[in-house]
């Protein structure tokens, strides 16, 4: 399952690290940051639910990234 | 600018007024420290409190965390030796100077390359009780009629019903001469109603109307990311801790070495040089421009009517060597008709008759093209036992006459002794009452601009040219030669052209990619299958956007020329930015090394090489305008 999300980033780089962080999130097949669009493409592994998934993906995100915000 | 920009750039006014007046005071010692601290927390408490999370998180190479490090550095070096504290608050100005002006710029970049696709209709009318009312065009059925007035964006997809105009299809396609419609016509939703009143009935809704699929395209492109940006990314993966572990080196190894050389060990300099490396670890100049310059190009080719799906495509396109052309629709118009009628003892009018009543049952394309061409009511009562023989024509009784109209093949199994034709298209032989009756000889124009997109890719660079048709060979030889195309396959079926495309793509030699051309009809196993698959004036066409890289608005043929040379000006600029970022950003580090470049040249160097290269990448907006 696919899904596209909102997200807010200030520079380049955090969206790269962004997505470094989140693709190490279990339950996520696959995820590109979108820095220019400001979107979040998250591929989901079979069976995981989004939700619970995104919430884990928000926690890493805000390691590496305090100021990152992902709507979901 | 956002209250978060103001506030940031409200921050840095103040603490510059208040750095340059505290050059003024004549305070020393440890007073003028405490001074400096002002100017210092005012423009540095974000980062410093960033820095503390990244300690926490135990992100020990964040960008806030090396920032705060280096200017602290900076004020202890300050303290305990050159009594200096200007250059620490400076360096964290010059930084939020940085970082509010990527912030800035990228927010302008991404609002008008945004306005650039402004092509979302905001309502459409509907005719309710005599009045028009304005509604949602997600709310209007497929099915419904709506007014489109003088001025107005057509906000779905439709079909005229009544009313001639012309629309102005520039926003779509790029193309600046208008349109004209008249009932009967489809009109695609995005463009502009220029004169008069149209109405239309609505084909799509709409999620599935043009204006939705382009947008859906172009916002979406920019996710399948190119070589190019993931290089990058790994790279400013490892540049942080190889420079931060440079700047450790350089502040241990040389004291150290001087000591045992029984010197001053020079603790001081050699820190101050580490703190210059740290200042250049940042590799924030280096990441942004290269996303910002795929992003503008992606935008500045949509507006030229070059839709990419993402940029891998873009880099992939600029490295085309090749260029597979599919004939019917992409060099020819796709449009039939009979071109001549040869050694018939009959008149163009009563042959064509017969053959039009004889094919009157077929839908075929060559069929229509002769009903077309004779131009009358086809009276199927004077037809009889019409038979099929698929693939090779048909047979039939046409006023008591028996017909028999196709290709070679059946005048061979009927026994009929028929004259070959010399000439290129599709040949139609007719038999009547078992007796030669002359052909009719039915071919595709090509389409005017065909000529001029082959020369126009040579001299974008493209090495080889290649039709694949599943036409005649002398038909596909006479469009090659006189296209200029250096390669023909020709009798091919829709399956071997795949076939055909893969023994082309295994057969090449060296770096450059295989771009394959076609319509979109019968060709989207091959436009998915090539390097890059460009799908023309395929608004219409739902596979052909699933499957191609990259779609052209219109099917002007010049347009794939425009393409190259637009991925190559876009890739060049990319180029540009990675050899010219990662540049200055070792030149500093030799500099800082050997002691000539201070924490001034090194933000300063950082926050231009910025400035630059978005100001560069913002060029990219600009290559949809080139060469047309």
């Amino acid at each position: 399952m696919k899904k596209t999300y909102h997200i807010e980033v200030d520079c380049a780089n955090c969206a790269n690290k962004m997505e470094a962080a989140a693709a190490k999130v279990a339950g996520v097949q696959a995820v590109t940051v979108n820095f220019m669009t400001q979107k979040m493409n998250v591929e989901f592994a079979e069976g995981a639910s989004p939700s619970s998934v995104m919430k884990e993906v928000l926690t890493a995100c805000k390691k590496v990234d305090d100021d990152c915000e992902i709507d979901f | 600018m956002t209250r978060k920009q103001k506030k940031v750039l409200i921050r840095i006014l103040v603490s510059a007024a208040l750095l340059a007046a505290l050059h003024f005071i004549p305070v020393e010692g440890f007073p003028r420290f405490l001074l400096y601290l002002i100017p210092y927390g005012i423009i540095g408490y974000d980062i410093l409190l960033k820095a503390g999370k990244g300690i926490l998180h135990r992100q020990m190479l964040d960008e806030n965390l090396l920032m705060a490090i280096a200017t602290l550095g900076a004020l202890v070096l300050g303290l305990t030796r050159t009594g200096d504290y200007a250059e620490a608050v400076a360096v964290m100005l010059f930084y939020q100077i940085g970082e509010l002006f990527q912030s800035v710029a990228l927010g302008k970049s991404r609002r008008s390359i945004s306005a650039l696709m402004d092509i979302r209709p905001d309502y459409a009318n509907v005719e309710e009780n005599g009045q028009l009312v304005r509604k949602d065009p997600e709310e209007i059925a497929p099915g419904a009629l709506i007014i489109v007035q003088p001025g107005e964006r057509v906000p779905l997809d439709g079909v005229v019903t009544e009313g001639r105009s012309s629309l102005d299809t520039s926003a779509l396609t790029g193309e600046s001469v208008p349109r004209d419609v008249a009932p009967g016509e489809e009109i695609i939703s995005g463009c502009i109603n220029l004169s008069g009143v149209l109405t239309v009935r609505t084909t799509r809704e709409f999620g599935e109307s043009t204006v939705s699929r382009v947008l859906d395209l172009v916002e979406n492109a920019s996710s399948r990311k190119s070589r190019s940006e993931h290089f990058i990314s790994r790279f400013a993966r490892w540049y942080t801790p190889a420079v931060v572990l440079g700047a450790v080196l350089l502040f241990l190894i040389p004291p150290l070495f001087r000591l045992v050389g029984g010197l001053s060990p020079d603790w001081g300099e050699w820190g101050y040089r580490a703190l210059t490396f740290l200042v250049i670890s940042c590799p924030c100049a280096l990441v942004i421009s290269i996303p910002l310059s795929f992003f503008a190009g992606i935008g500045g080719a949509s507006r030229a009517g070059i839709l990419v799906k993402g940029s891998n495509y873009l880099e992939a396109l600029s490295r085309t060597d090749t260029v597979v052309f599919d004939k019917t629709g992409t060099l020819t118009r796709g449009v039939f008709e009979v071109t001549a009628i040869h050694h018939s003892p009959y008149t163009e009018e009563e042959l064509l008759g017969y053959a039009a009543l004889a094919e009157c049952a077929s839908s075929h394309p060559i069929a229509v093209s002769i009903r077309k061409a004779w131009g009358k009511e086809t009276d199927r009562s004077r037809v009889a036992d019409l038979q099929e023989i698929s693939g090779n024509g048909v047979t039939a009784r046409v006023d008591g006459k028996t017909v028999a109209a196709g290709n070679d093949r059946l005048m061979n199994q009927l026994g009929i002794p028929f004259v070959p034709c010399r000439h290129a298209g599709t040949i139609v032989h007719l038999a009547i009452d078992g007796a030669y009756a002359g052909h009719i000889v039915i071919s595709d124009d090509l389409k005017p601009e065909s000529a001029a997109a082959v020369a126009a890719l040579r001299s974008a660079g493209v090495r080889r040219t290649v039709m694949l048709t599943g036409d005649r060979e002398a038909a596909a030889r006479e469009v090659a030669e006189a296209l200029g195309i250096d390669e023909v396959h020709s009798g091919l079926l829709p399956q071997e052209k795949v076939e055909k495309l893969e023994a082309l793509m295994a057969g090449r030699e060296g770096q450059g990619t295989l771009a394959f051309v076609g319509d979109g009809i019968n060709d989207a196993p091959v436009l998915s299958r090539a390097d890059v698959g460009i799908a023309m004036g395929a608004m219409g066409s739902d596979a052909a956007i699933e499957a191609a890289d990259l779609v052209l608005m219109d099917d002007n043929p010049l347009k794939i020329a425009k393409a190259i040379r637009a991925a190559r000006r876009c890739m060049a600029i990319v180029y540009e930015n990675i050899v010219f970022a990662i540049g200055v950003k070792i030149v500093c580090l030799i500099l800082g090394a050997l002691g000539i470049a201070g924490l001034w040249l090194a933000i300063f160097a950082d926050v231009g090489v910025m400035v630059l290269a978005v100001l560069n990448a913002i060029r990219a907006l600009l290559i949809g305008k080139e060469g047309s």
